[in-house]
């Protein structure tokens, strides 16, 4: 006779099916996909063995693409049509991108202002077309290496990315198909891994120095919970800058003029600089040769040319200590990620600054998509009983134009998400039907020297005198750092709202297109698995009202109550056959409608629990 | 329902203005534990309709804590709860020697760019500013205390004055030395 099973306690005895998740670190010079796997971390390597992917995209003649370090080979040869540190362009106009040389590394289109496509001979591409290649490619590997479908991902961003970046990068995994968890901020996924790894408590500082990008986080680790204090950074400052700085070193000793250069001799120059960069970590000095130049760079050298950009970076650190309101020698551990604090000088410098050696002991270039698969084991749903949270900020301060080209600030910097936030604004001008509502992200007073996100107007305001009406405008941002504006006339209650598209973003047409494209050969396919989505989401909504009636429905429900939900998911259960996607989406609104209300209540239930100290378990 | 009781209720606190360490640091750890009750990720595989209940949970508690971490607008807050209204559109301060001391901290302020050490002039300013800010706090405290809530809501108007200086200096240094 079998033995009968019984679960341990505080385990569920019908243990939930292990859901596939992963982390992606979408670098601005490499990429990396992690997974949990049994109480272990792994990133997760290609068929060569390679964890690291060079986030290099090529596209040739015959519409083929090829993604990561055969595309990278190819860079300095074939340069209009390799597409290297992408991420730069990300969420940016043509007219944000700095240089080296008097040309452009690519043919941008576009018009200043809108988002620039790359003309390549597989025709235009966007930075979020080109970044989604990237992430498709890690999937396929993750997929390939796990043996089934991904449920989902956790896809990290730099801290300092602003909306315009955060929304691109978003797009471009939706439009790689990825069931985005969650947007993670880089250096509080680092933490993650360092924080549960160590078992640490107390202030800590992530000084992430990237290809690309610069940010710095301040936290504080207490219980489980990483609460970010303060962030700040550059999201146009990286180890690409180093380069650029020896390369224009190495210019100016050859007596080189950077507009003789061609595309392909600025690529091979940057490599040049690159390689002497990674060669100088271990030697004294490195011997270059370029073109018919010959020299040699010592480190000392190296450090006083990549001084003014380490300065630039422990600016930023002072700050953000200064907004989490602390002195510097409360910070306990300083951590480093990102492949350019590998550079001594960097190490050595951090180290100074905040009178402590520097943590380096897992490796900088996975430590973020270690973070972020820890981070997207628990959002998928694996580790139930974790104590694990992280309470992330707002990096740059959003506000809306007022009288005057200013800016007025509604949701400062480094306001903890998900947050909403509302202000009453008013009208100038007797009559005045109209509201235009501009949003703007910065920390300056003046509207020109802020990023501008998004515009739109609130129409049918009734007419009254000057200063009579009151606009109510709202900014809720979630948890993926990710903002929302509504703007409401409050005496006639005339509603308007934009979901925030930046200006650099891809217009809802665009992507619908795209994703049509991609679909165009499995229109029928699409159709299955749209139907099938909805599906799974209805069972889960039953599986989570059954859950919750079995815990507390008899307490929190009254009969007529509880009636009415019954009810209710009657007819939800009578749609799983239905063949209609919207059918089903229509029956689910239908059901949320009619459990709101115990939702809410349940919540207010656990709210009172954590406040007498019980988990929501032991109820 | 519990989320709409005021902000001290919320974390199991009675509404005070002196909250020492001890409660801050309490009241820190409430938040922690409510947030991980309510929080977003927490709810990141649940249905539609849960997740938009946590984010507007999670984001009532965040305001909530900013707002009773923050001595001005705690001080604010406690006023509102005693039912004292504050108009946005025109605040007036009649007292002569406040208007000029904020008229002499402005032009301090206007004059820093100009000084041969910025900066250590810059740092005397945030002091002196700083100072006058804990004054302010214990001046109302005081009068919350005794129930003065006309002479408590001065004190809350001279402290966002107070306040918004102290966000100039911080800006002007950034702009000076970042």
């Amino acid at each position: 006779m079998a033995l009968l099973q019984i679960s341990e306690p505080g385990q569920s005895p019908a243990p939930h099916q292990r859901r596939h998740a992963v982390g992606i670190d979408l670098g601005t010079t490499n990429s990396i996909v992690a997974t949990v796997k049994g109480a272990m971390v792994e990133a997760l390597p290609d068929v060569d063995g390679q964890c690291l992917l060079p986030s290099v995209v090529r596209y040739l003649p015959n519409k083929e693409v090829v993604v990561g370090t055969l595309a990278k080979q190819a860079a300095a040869e074939d340069p209009a049509n390799t597409i290297i540190s992408v991420k730069r362009i990300m969420g940016r106009g043509k007219e944000d991108i700095d240089y080296i040389g008097n040309q452009l590394p690519y043919d941008f289109i576009g018009e200043d202002g809108q988002m620039p496509k790359i003309r390549t001979v597989a025709g235009d591409k966007s930075p979020v077309e080109i970044s989604a290649t990237i992430l498709n490619s890690l999937v396929n590997r993750a997929e390939l290496s796990l043996g089934a479908q991904l449920d989902g991902a956790v896809i990290t961003v730099p801290a300092y990315f602003d909306e315009a970046q955060r929304e691109a990068t978003k797009t471009a995994a939706q439009l790689a198909g990825i069931n985005v968890l969650r947007l993670l901020n880089e250096p509080t996924a680092a933490a993650v891994a360092y924080g549960l790894d160590e078992g640490e408590e107390g202030i800590i500082a992530v000084f992430d120095l990237g290809g690309g990008t610069f940010d710095i986080s301040i936290l504080e680790l207490s219980a489980g919970v990483f609460e970010v204090l303060a962030t700040g950074g550059d999201s146009a400052l990286g180890g690409d800058d180093f380069d650029r700085l020896i390369a224009q070193w190495i210019m100016q000793q050859a007596g080189i003029i950077d507009s003789n250069l061609s595309r392909q001799q600025v690529r091979e120059l940057m490599q040049t600089a690159c390689s002497v960069k990674e060669k100088l970590s271990d030697s004294d000095s490195v011997d270059i040769s370029f073109e018919n130049w010959q020299g040699v760079l010592s480190r000392d050298l190296l450090n006083t040319i990549v001084d003014p950009l380490i300065e630039r970076a422990l600016r930023s650190c002072r700050r953000a200590v200064r907004d989490a309101k602390l002195e510097l020698d409360q910070v306990k551990n300083v951590v480093m990620v990102g492949g350019s604090t590998r550079v001594p000088r960097v190490r050595t410098r951090v180290g100074e600054y905040f009178k402590t050696t520097p943590l380096v002991h897992i490796d900088p270039d996975r430590v973020v998509a270690i973070g972020a698969a820890i981070q997207a084991d628990v959002l998928i749903g694996n580790k139930p009983d974790t104590e694990m949270l992280l309470l992330d900020v707002i990096p740059l301060s959003l506000g809306i134009e007022t009288m005057g080209g200013l800016v007025e600030k509604i949701v400062p910097r480094n306001t903890t998400i998900p947050v909403a936030k509302a202000q009453e604004f008013t009208t100038y001008k007797d009559g005045q039907v109209a509201m235009a509502i501009h949003v703007l992200q910065g920390e300056r007073e003046l509207v020109s020297d802020c990023r501008s996100l998004a515009r739109f107007e609130l129409r049918g305001i009734p007419a009254m005198v000057a200063g009579a009406a009151h606009i109510r405008v709202t900014f809720q941002i979630d948890a993926d750092g990710l903002l929302q504006v509504t703007a409401k006339e409050t005496s006639s209650g005339v509603e308007a709202s934009v979901e925030v598209k930046p200006s650099y973003g891809l217009s809802d047409d665009d992507i619908a297109s795209m994703l049509a494209d991609s679909f165009d050969h499995a229109s029928e396919d699409k159709q299955a698995r749209v139907l099938q989505e909805k599906r799974v989401e209805l069972d889960r909504v039953l599986e989570s009202i059954n859950t919750a009636l079995a815990a507390d429905g008899d307490k929190l429900l009254t009969t007529e109550e509880r009636a009415e939900i019954d009810q209710a998911m009657a007819a939800l259960v009578s749609l799983r056959s239905a063949e209609e996607p919207k059918l089903i989406d229509a029956g689910i609104e239908k059901f949320m409608a009619v459990s709101e209300d115990y939702a809410m209540r349940r919540m207010d239930v656990a709210i009172k629990d954590a406040l007498q100290g019980r988990s929501i378990d032991e109820v | 329902m519990n989320i709409t009781q005021n902000y001290f209720q919320m974390f199991g606190l009675e509404p005070a203005f002196d909250l020492n360490d001890d409660s801050l640091a309490e009241l820190s750890s409430k938040y922690r534990e409510l947030q991980k009750e309510v929080h977003p990720d927490r709810f990141a595989n649940a249905p539609e309709q849960e997740r938009r209940v946590s984010v507007q949970y999670a984001a009532i508690i965040n305001e909530a804590y900013s707002v009773l971490m923050s001595p001005l607008k705690r001080a604010r807050y406690v006023l509102e709860l005693k039912g004292v209204a504050f108009n946005e559109q025109n605040i007036t301060i009649d007292e002569p020697t406040f208007l000029m001391e904020q008229v002499e901290l402005r032009e301090s302020l206007a004059n820093v760019r100009g000084q041969t050490e910025p900066e250590s002039e810059l740092l005397a300013l945030a002091e002196q500013v700083e100072q006058k800010i804990q004054q302010l706090n214990r001046a109302f405290a005081l009068d919350y205390q005794q129930g003065n809530l006309d002479s408590a809501k001065k004190s809350v108007l001279k402290m966002q004055f107070m306040d918004k200086i102290s966000k100039e200096i911080d800006m002007l240094e950034e702009e000076l030395f970042d």
